[in-house]
């Protein structure tokens, strides 16, 4: 058993007096696929801000491989070796796309010419070659989506926090971005997903953590999550959830 | 690419040659006034067009490198050329002091706050006696030498020496423009939160840019001391010139390496004819000739005009 690589202890958030985020916790080991769900307004995004640091979080703890990071800010977050994607991307819209690799490439290459062969390495990984001179704004929003993962890919992250990849996309496009995950994976990067798309976060996620109101509400496989009475109540309605109980017990 | 440095060394080799066919001081003048805002605005450029950290009080380096070579030379006989290192440092450390509270500031709220620094400068050194107050300095006359940094029978040794300092701003931009430096100050411009996200310091890289910008903008600051031998506030740290500096990088292409430059060959003709031919009333006149020209590039060329002498090339 290796250790947990990331920990969430307990993290609260609060706007105000609304409480984006109470109490949650749960730990990840290297390597592993966990999906983030929940309705909207359930405080995935809040929670993905606590974890790269753009908030900070206002109880509880988050420690990444043994080190402390909950009040650390966004840039050392990177340069430790946690990556994050934008639920709304965030690409660099006056730079082609070869450019946009560059500025990840730069954390560990910080000569140009380094720094260009390591982007055009990862451009290929990411089927960009043939588009390394277009502009960034010019790819569709699939290939937008994806070249935000390259450029996160290229800072050289353990861990990739990836906000809603799949969201918007047709199902050919999120078949392939379910190939993409499973191959970071295959490269030894532990990854965060947050998902409305079920049928592209249900099939590869290891464990799923689901959110509601601000709380975690469940966690465990992916099978056992859909089952969950009070998983079905979030998204359904309490109502429904109950009409179901009541027709698995007549059967 | 190799044809734009041919066209660039050709250009700096017409620079060096024109002195020996100009009959007319003003014509030098001129130049070396092109010459001295095309290398101070290429400062602006590096904040303000890269990083995209719109400065209105870079006009207070200018005043700083003037000042310090001046005081540094009238009261402790420093030579010219140590008070333009001194005039650096102090510069970079008037940025660095400026910066670090600005920079938390986003978007027009920086601007706004660099126009009330370059004013808080100009009413200290309209008070402050021991810098000449609102009379100024008048520089000594030393014996003319390109140590001592002053020539009285002509202007031209001034020419060469501007010239360099352009040089060495094209030299520094150019360095920029092609290290990590410039990507990351391009990725600050177009979304600082994204740019956070990928591990850049942003505070730190709009810091060093700043503090370029400043160097180069004080460097000048000495050369203009030491070419009118006389310097005050209003002359060496007013808000006008600040705003100068911003559009002529506008007019010329911001963010651009040459923009600066082709920005200064038209606006200050523009600016120093109209002053000359069309007597007093001409502050106002060329006010309204060069808004129109800004207008109209912001119409027709929101690149600026480099974009004409660029096209089809990167």
């Amino acid at each position: 058993m290796s250790a947990d690589i990331l920990v969430v202890d307990n993290v609260t958030k609060r706007f105000g007096g609304l409480t984006a985020n109470a109490n949650i916790s749960f730990s990840m080991k290297e390597g592993q696929i966990i999906g983030l769900i929940g309705p909207n307004g359930a405080g995935k995004s809040t929670l993905f801000n606590c974890i790269s640091c753009f908030y900070n979080a206002d109880g509880g703890r988050i420690v990444f491989q043994g080190q402390e990071i909950t009040f650390k800010d966004p840039e050392s977050i990177c340069r430790m070796g946690i990556g994050r994607t934008f639920q709304i991307v965030r690409i660099f819209k006056d730079m082609n796309v070869l450019e946009n690799i560059m500025i990840g490439a730069f954390l560990r290459n910080p000569r140009r010419k380094d720094a260009q062969a390591r982007s055009e390495e990862v451009a290929g990984i990411f089927r960009f070659t043939d588009k390394l001179y277009l502009k960034a704004t010019s790819l569709t929003i699939s290939e937008q989506k994806r070249l935000e993962v390259a450029r996160v890919f290229a800072t050289e992250p353990k861990i990739m926090l990836l906000d809603e990849m799949m969201a918007g996309l047709n199902i050919h496009e999120i078949k392939e971005s379910v190939e993409l995950v499973l191959r970071l994976r295959e490269m030894g990067i532990t990854l965060v997903l947050v998902e409305h798309v079920m049928e592209g976060i249900m099939p590869i996620a290891n464990r799923v953590v689901v959110l509601d109101y601000g709380e975690k509400i469940a966690e465990g496989t992916p099978d056992e999550v859909i089952n969950n009475e009070k998983v079905i109540g979030a998204y359904f309605g309490q109502k429904y959830a109950k009409r179901r109980e009541n027709k698995t017990r007549i059967q | 690419m190799k044809k734009g440095l041919l066209v660039f060394i050709l250009f700096m080799c017409i620079l060096a040659a024109v002195p020996q066919f100009l009959r007319d001081p003003f014509q030098c003048h001129l130049l070396i006034m092109i010459m001295m805002y095309a290398t101070m605005s290429i400062g602006w450029n590096v904040i303000g067009g890269y990083a995209g950290q719109v400065s209105f009080g870079n006009a207070a380096f200018f005043g700083v490198g003037a000042y310090t070579t001046a005081v540094l030379l009238v009261n402790y006989n420093v030579n010219p050329w140590l008070g333009m290192l001194a005039g650096c440092v102090l510069s970079v450390g008037l940025a660095v002091i400026v910066g670090y509270p600005c920079f938390r500031l986003r978007g027009h709220y920086f601007a706004i706050a660099t126009i009330a620094v370059g004013e808080i400068m100009v009413v200290i050194f309209t008070n402050w006696d021991y810098v000449g107050a609102a009379v100024g300095i008048y520089m000594p006359i030393l014996e003319e030498s390109f140590v001592n940094f002053e020539f009285h029978s002509s202007k031209i040794p001034y020419y060469y020496i501007i010239l360099g300092m352009l040089l060495f701003a094209i030299a520094v931009c150019y360095a920029v423009e092609e290290s990590r430096l410039g990507y990351y100050l391009r990725a600050i411009k177009d979304d600082p939160d994204g740019a956070r996200s990928l591990g850049i310091d942003i505070q730190k890289y709009k810091m060093i840019a700043f503090s370029i910008s400043a160097v180069l903008t004080s460097i000048c600051g000495t050369f203009y001391g030491q070419y009118v031998l006389y310097i005050h506030p209003s002359s060496t740290m007013d808000l006008m010139m600040s705003i100068h500096l911003c559009i002529i990088a506008l007019i010329g292409g911001i963010g651009k390496l040459f923009g600066p430059v082709v920005g200064a060959f038209v606006f200050i003709p523009l600016m120093e004819l109209t002053r000359v031919y069309l007597g007093s009333e001409g502050q106002g006149i060329d006010m309204i000739i060069y808004s129109l020209l800004v207008i109209l590039i912001a119409i027709w060329r929101p690149q600026g005009l480099w974009a004409l002498f660029s096209r089809g090339s990167k």
